[in-house]
């Protein structure tokens, strides 16, 4: 069988059908600058260990995570995953990026789903969660359609603490749809200023926790004044590590959970793959996006898996379904799920406080040079340091340096003035003693 | 009081202006075994053919469309909790909606008792 299976007078038959002369015309929509003129110059061959030795030479141009003192989060986040996670998930038996097409002969595949739902359910202190989304963005602009289904509310108020890129994926999730976004400057974030937005026609806030700023706040007020007007608590997490030390959304009535799952199980992978999680009250189970998985017993009595709540889904419900999410990030999902259960529950929160108590470490140390503040009054493992000059200089003489000093918020808000001198820095578990000292001695070089 | 029935399976039975509104025992026979309905909220304005309701079997989850157009004024609560309702009592017990009828003219476009057994009749 020959590869490509069109000849060149099939490819002139259909041009000709279709009134066009030659196959260029076709895009005539691109602009020409984007377009090459002629092929792109490469070698016709190499042997496999030239082109080993060609592709580490490029490689070897990055200043990758794990070489050099890192101290980068703003959502994404690097942990240590044990190479158990790696070596499962490649097990023939696992080795699938998709839900399958035909899911009961897959009961193991299934039972790691229910698993993982059960995980998260349990980290977010919420009834019920579904099988993953595509990652933490997604999953918050989900969360916003599904609190309009919920409420039959189209105003959604967003706080100053969410994730910039969060923010620009609902707009795109409400594009066209007639939802109304009240979108809050970054300095708009407390409790206070989002009780006063709240009116009848509000279906739900939604807020970061931590915030983008690396804050912590108790939203239970904010879920009362909520609930009092019919509206829902969406609340988002980026660093699902936090969960094993900080109180959980759930017991603070957050009616819907959308986090970002990557920091268990997956690395930073320059931005992707990643796992969207997304948990809810019971009440609100059939306004969920996605699949979810449940426990039955089959006709003999025996413990079994299935896909549940199908009907709402798009390959039955088509248009009219809950969401147009078809499928899941599996794998990463399953390494999600096999990392956490090589936590256990007293390891999350032992890695969780670990975090945390780094953080402190770094922060303290920080301090103690001239001109330069944290600003944070509170923070997980991840806050913003202020300080007298730009960040964005600062964190490129640090690495020329060789250390990764985090990330300058005029990236994130480059029109904003006041993230000019404003640097977002994270510590995980990760991060040695060592490490610190290369990062303050460097930033004392830079800054004093 | 009169019940009325329409080709898409639901019946709506008229007392003074207010309607109740269910699906037939047909309908529920033919999708199933009933697990989820989704009844509109009080004080929904729609007209005659918008889709009011969703009925979810294990099978499908299916529109349901409004007999008559006009205002909702209760809903069956029960169902929330016991949507086999639909299942065991169609056209009592497992009522969806009462609604304030807009224009009593359009029942004319609906069929009695008799002429919806024959219309099913004719579907089998």
């Amino acid at each position: 069988m020959r590869y490509l299976p069109l000849s060149q007078s099939d490819r002139e038959q259909m041009l000709a059908k279709i009134g066009v002369d030659h196959i260029d015309d076709l895009f005539r929509d691109v602009p020409p600058a984007a377009l090459l003129e002629e092929p792109v110059t490469l070698p016709t061959h190499m042997s496999e260990m030239a082109l080993d030795r060609d592709f580490r030479s490029m490689a070897g141009k990055n200043t990758a995570a794990g070489s050099v003192p890192f101290f980068c989060g703003a959502g994404a986040y690097r942990h240590y995953v044990p190479s158990t996670v790696d070596h499962l998930i490649q097990r023939g038996e696992f080795l699938t990026a998709y839900t399958p097409y035909q899911p009961e002969i897959s009961q193991g595949t299934l039972q790691a789903l229910y698993e993982f739902q059960s995980q998260v359910a349990q980290i977010t202190g919420m009834d019920v969660a579904n099988a993953s989304m595509y990652d933490g963005s997604t999953a918050c602009g989900e969360a916003v359609l599904m609190a309009r289904r919920a409420s039959r509310k189209k105003k959604a108020i967003l706080s100053g603490g969410l994730h910039p890129q969060y923010l620009e994926v609902v707009k795109s999730a409400t594009k066209f749809t007639d939802d109304a976004l009240v979108i809050n400057p970054t300095s708009r974030h407390s409790v206070e200023d989002l009780v006063d937005q709240i009116d009848d026609e509000t279906s739900c806030v939604v807020v970061q926790n931590p915030d983008f700023f690396g804050n912590l706040q108790d939203y239970s007020t904010l879920a009362e004044a909520l609930h009092a007007q019919n509206a829902l608590l969406i609340v988002v997490v980026t660093e699902v590590v936090s969960l094993g030390a900080v109180r959980s959304p759930g017991s603070m009535g957050a009616d819907i959970v959308a986090a970002e799952g990557q920091s268990i199980g997956n690395g930073l992978t320059f931005g992707g793959p990643y796992v969207g999680l997304l948990a809810t009250r019971q009440k609100f189970v059939r306004t969920m996006p996605g699949r979810v998985c449940g426990e039955t017993v089959d006709a003999d009595g025996k413990r079994g898996f299935v896909l549940t709540l199908s009907t709402r889904e798009q390959h039955i419900r088509r248009e009219k379904a809950t969401s147009n999410i078809c499928t899941n990030a599996g794998l990463c999902t399953l390494a999600f799920t096999i990392h956490m259960t090589l936590l256990g529950e007293k390891g999350f929160r032992h890695l969780a406080r670990l975090n945390h108590a780094k953080a402190v470490k770094l922060a303290d140390k920080i301090k103690t040079i001239d001109g330069v503040e944290v600003i944070n009054d509170s923070f997980f493992n991840e806050f913003t340091v202020s300080l007298s000059c730009s960040a964005a200089q600062v964190v490129e003489d640090l690495a020329e340096m060789g250390v990764l000093g985090g990330v300058p918020l005029s990236r994130l808000y480059p029109k904003d003035p006041d993230m000019k001198n404003k640097l977002l820095v994270a510590v995980t578990e990760t991060v040695s003693d060592a490490d610190m000292d290369r990062l303050v001695s460097a930033l004392k070089g830079l800054v004093e | 009081m009169t019940t009325y029935y329409s080709e898409d399976h639901e019946w709506i039975t008229v007392e003074g202006n207010i309607g109740t509104v269910g699906i037939t025992d047909y309908a529920q026979n033919a999708l199933g075994d009933i697990v989820f309905v989704e009844v509109p909220e009080v004080g929904n304005d729609h007209d005659k053919g918008d889709e009011i309701a969703v009925v979810e079997s294990v099978k499908a989850a299916s529109e349901i469309y409004a007999p008559v157009g006009g205002e909702i004024v209760a809903i069956n609560e029960k169902l929330a909790e016991e949507p086999d309702l639909v299942n065991v009592h169609p056209e009592t017990d497992g009522w969806f909606y009462k609604v304030t009828l807009c224009d009593k003219a359009e029942l004319d476009d609906l069929m009695n008792a008799e002429a919806y057994k024959s219309f099913t009749d004719g579907l089998e």
